[in-house]
């Protein structure tokens, strides 16, 4: 290429990334207004033209937080912290074993099994839900934390063995077979050779079954109530508008959404791996 | 299975013994699979045979001893009840709008962020936020923060360069809330297509330019149809996540203003109109058009995951 041309294409290159850079502040402002308006007076979060230089005040955190007399979000964050990290445990103590036979040491039609599980994400919520509500009502479990526990189960588990399956199909069998052949047994071999190996993969298998199951509201708004409600439900209290509370509603979307946003930060260059089931490496 | 318990059968008396062995080792093989299948199987199957059943039946909870067989009674009711074919026709349009949106926003960002330059790493990052804020917590700020006609953001910077002061969600609600959904899924697009254009012949590319192709040669001819399967990943699964959206109907608008999807329906007409047959009947219609993308999504990530098994 002429030195010009190299210099066009240079030039380019800059204004592609500069528009680039204009549309990543773009899909950032709301986050960026939200984060914004969370610290300001509810008087100064209700302007038009916005208050952009407003001062900064801690109140709208003090309100959600219920030190100002309203509903304490503590019990449903609570709520949620368990749901998701019990259901997260269960996830990977039953998925682990269900990606080795699928992998390492996999049983005849282990594609044909994989894809079962695929088609089980594919049936939507709403195809259960009715009789898994007539089910807890009859059992005695409706606003019970472990129901959605196992439910959350199995809405994850599915991804969980894809992810799983692909990180482990990454440990090389030769490895292991050496492992095998120099007398280690399977418990030696799983932490020595394989642990090492897969252990990035399962950690954000994790924090995606952690994500999935923190954001659920369909079933937690069906099958909870005031006991077991989790932090979305919570959230749900604020879809009819109460006089001045915006800076409320950022300060509360914004404490439930930042584990979210650190998990998801965390596992950011898997996300696309889990999100797509494994399909995308 | 069939194999380990034929064939011996075939010539029992020259090695009795490996029988019972051959089938314990295929037994022991399968056992660390099977909590996980059971529990799949009894969390997600058995529920969904039982809404089937019921949604051959008259069955309003408020009136349990009425309830008895009506055949497809239900489905008929679903298919010529106005309100509820305007849901299903609420969630086609509410999806395709999503998907198609989504996905040229995020081939578009996928695209420039598979380029070099300064700071993409921080730029991937500012595209990513949105898809990682908790579906509610999203659906309320836009709902509050952003729409709201007097004070919201919106409006707030039209104020700025003189424009209307619309009231959002009240003049266009399904626009409302497919432009909430397009915010949160266009990352998740982003991210697929990205994946999509990483995974490209560099050789290949590298060598369509020395002969003298151009950049929209090379996109056409190139990274189009390799990108053909990536761009159909996202449509199908972005498809399958959108068709149960749940949160943003019932956040933005609680399904009024013509805005109630299946799901929604769903939920209403058991949780506040205690009609278990109907809303089972709804249910099933969901599985249904469920099972059609879903019949294409796993026919395009069996293409892809053969493939991956077929390079490793």
């Amino acid at each position: 290429m002429s030195s010009i041309a190299v210099r066009a294409s240079r030039k380019k290159g800059a204004g592609l990334g500069l528009v680039a850079w204009l549309l990543g502040i773009l899909f950032f402002l709301p986050i960026a207004w939200m984060a914004l308006t969370s610290f300001h007076s509810e008087a100064d979060a209700a302007t038009n033209p916005p208050s952009f230089g407003a001062a900064l005040t801690l109140d709208g955190y003090r309100e959600f937080f219920g030190t100002g007399g309203g509903a304490s979000p503590w019990p449903a964050l609570i709520n949620s912290v368990v749901a998701s990290v019990a259901s997260t445990l269960f996830v990977l103590l039953l998925a682990l074993p269900a990606a080795y036979a699928l992998s390492i040491r996999p049983v005849k039609k282990w594609t044909d099994v994989l894809f079962f599980f695929l088609s089980t994400k594919m049936l939507p919520v709403v195809a259960g839900l009715l009789p898994i509500y007539l089910f807890a009502k009859n059992a005695g479990m409706l606003d019970n934390i472990w129901l959605l526990v196992i439910l959350y189960t199995s809405m994850n588990l599915p991804i969980a063995v894809w992810m799983m399956q692909s990180f482990l199909a990454e440990v090389p069998v030769a490895i292991i077979e050496a492992a095998r052949v120099d007398g280690a047994r399977l418990p030696t071999i799983l932490a020595r050779v394989v642990a090492p190996i897969a252990l990035p993969g399962i950690a954000a298998t994790a924090l995606i079954c952690f994500i999935f199951s923190w954001n659920e509201l369909l079933f937690a708004r069906v099958l909870t109530g005031v006991v077991a409600e989790t932090a979305p439900v919570f959230l749900t209290g604020f879809i009819t508008s109460q006089g001045l509370f915006l800076a409320k509603v950022c300060a509360a979307s914004l404490v439930i959404s930042l584990p979210v946003l650190a998990a998801g930060f965390a596992a950011q260059d898997k996300l696309v791996q889990g999100l797509s089931l494994g399909a995308v490496k | 299975m069939t194999a380990t318990t034929t064939a011996p059968l075939a010539t029992p008396h020259v090695r009795p013994v490996r029988q019972p062995s051959a089938r314990l080792r295929a037994w022991a093989t399968r056992a660390p699979l099977l909590p996980a299948l059971v529990f799949m199987i009894v969390v997600t199957q058995l529920p969904f045979v039982a809404t089937l059943v019921i949604s051959f039946f008259d069955w309003n909870a408020l009136y349990p001893k009425a309830r008895h067989f009506t055949g497809i009674d239900n489905y008929q009711q679903v298919l010529t009840d106005a309100d509820l074919r305007h849901s299903v026709w609420t969630t086609v349009l509410l999806t395709v709008a999503v998907v198609l949106v989504s996905l040229v926003l995020g081939l578009a960002l996928a695209l420039l962020l598979d380029r070099k330059f300064r700071g993409r790493g921080v730029v991937r990052t500012l595209l990513i936020a949105p898809f990682l804020v908790v579906p509610v917590a999203a659906a309320l700020l836009w709902k509050h923060v952003l729409y709201n006609p007097e004070y919201g953001l919106l409006n707030g910077l039209l104020h700025y360069v003189g424009g209307p002061q619309p009231d959002w969600i009240s003049n266009t609600p399904l626009l409302a809330v497919e432009m909430s959904l397009v915010w949160q899924w266009t990352p998740f697009m982003m991210l697929i297509l990205l994946a999509g254009l990483q995974s490209r012949d560099q050789q290949q590319m590298e060598a369509a330019r020395v002969d003298g192709a151009s950049d929209w040669q090379i996109f056409r001819y190139l990274t189009l149809p390799h990108l053909r399967r990536y761009l159909e990943l996202g449509a199908l699964l972005g498809s399958i996540y959108i068709v149960q959206n749940f949160d943003a109907v019932f956040t933005i608008t609680s399904g009024g203003l013509g805005t109630a999807n299946l799901p929604y329906t769903v939920y209403q007409s058991f949780y506040q109109a205690h009609e278990n047959g109907l809303a089972s009947a709804a249910g099933v219609l969901v599985v249904i058009g469920s099972i059609i993308i879903a019949t294409f999504a796993l026919r395009v990530v069996s293409s892809l995951f053969r493939e991956e098994v077929g390079r490793a």
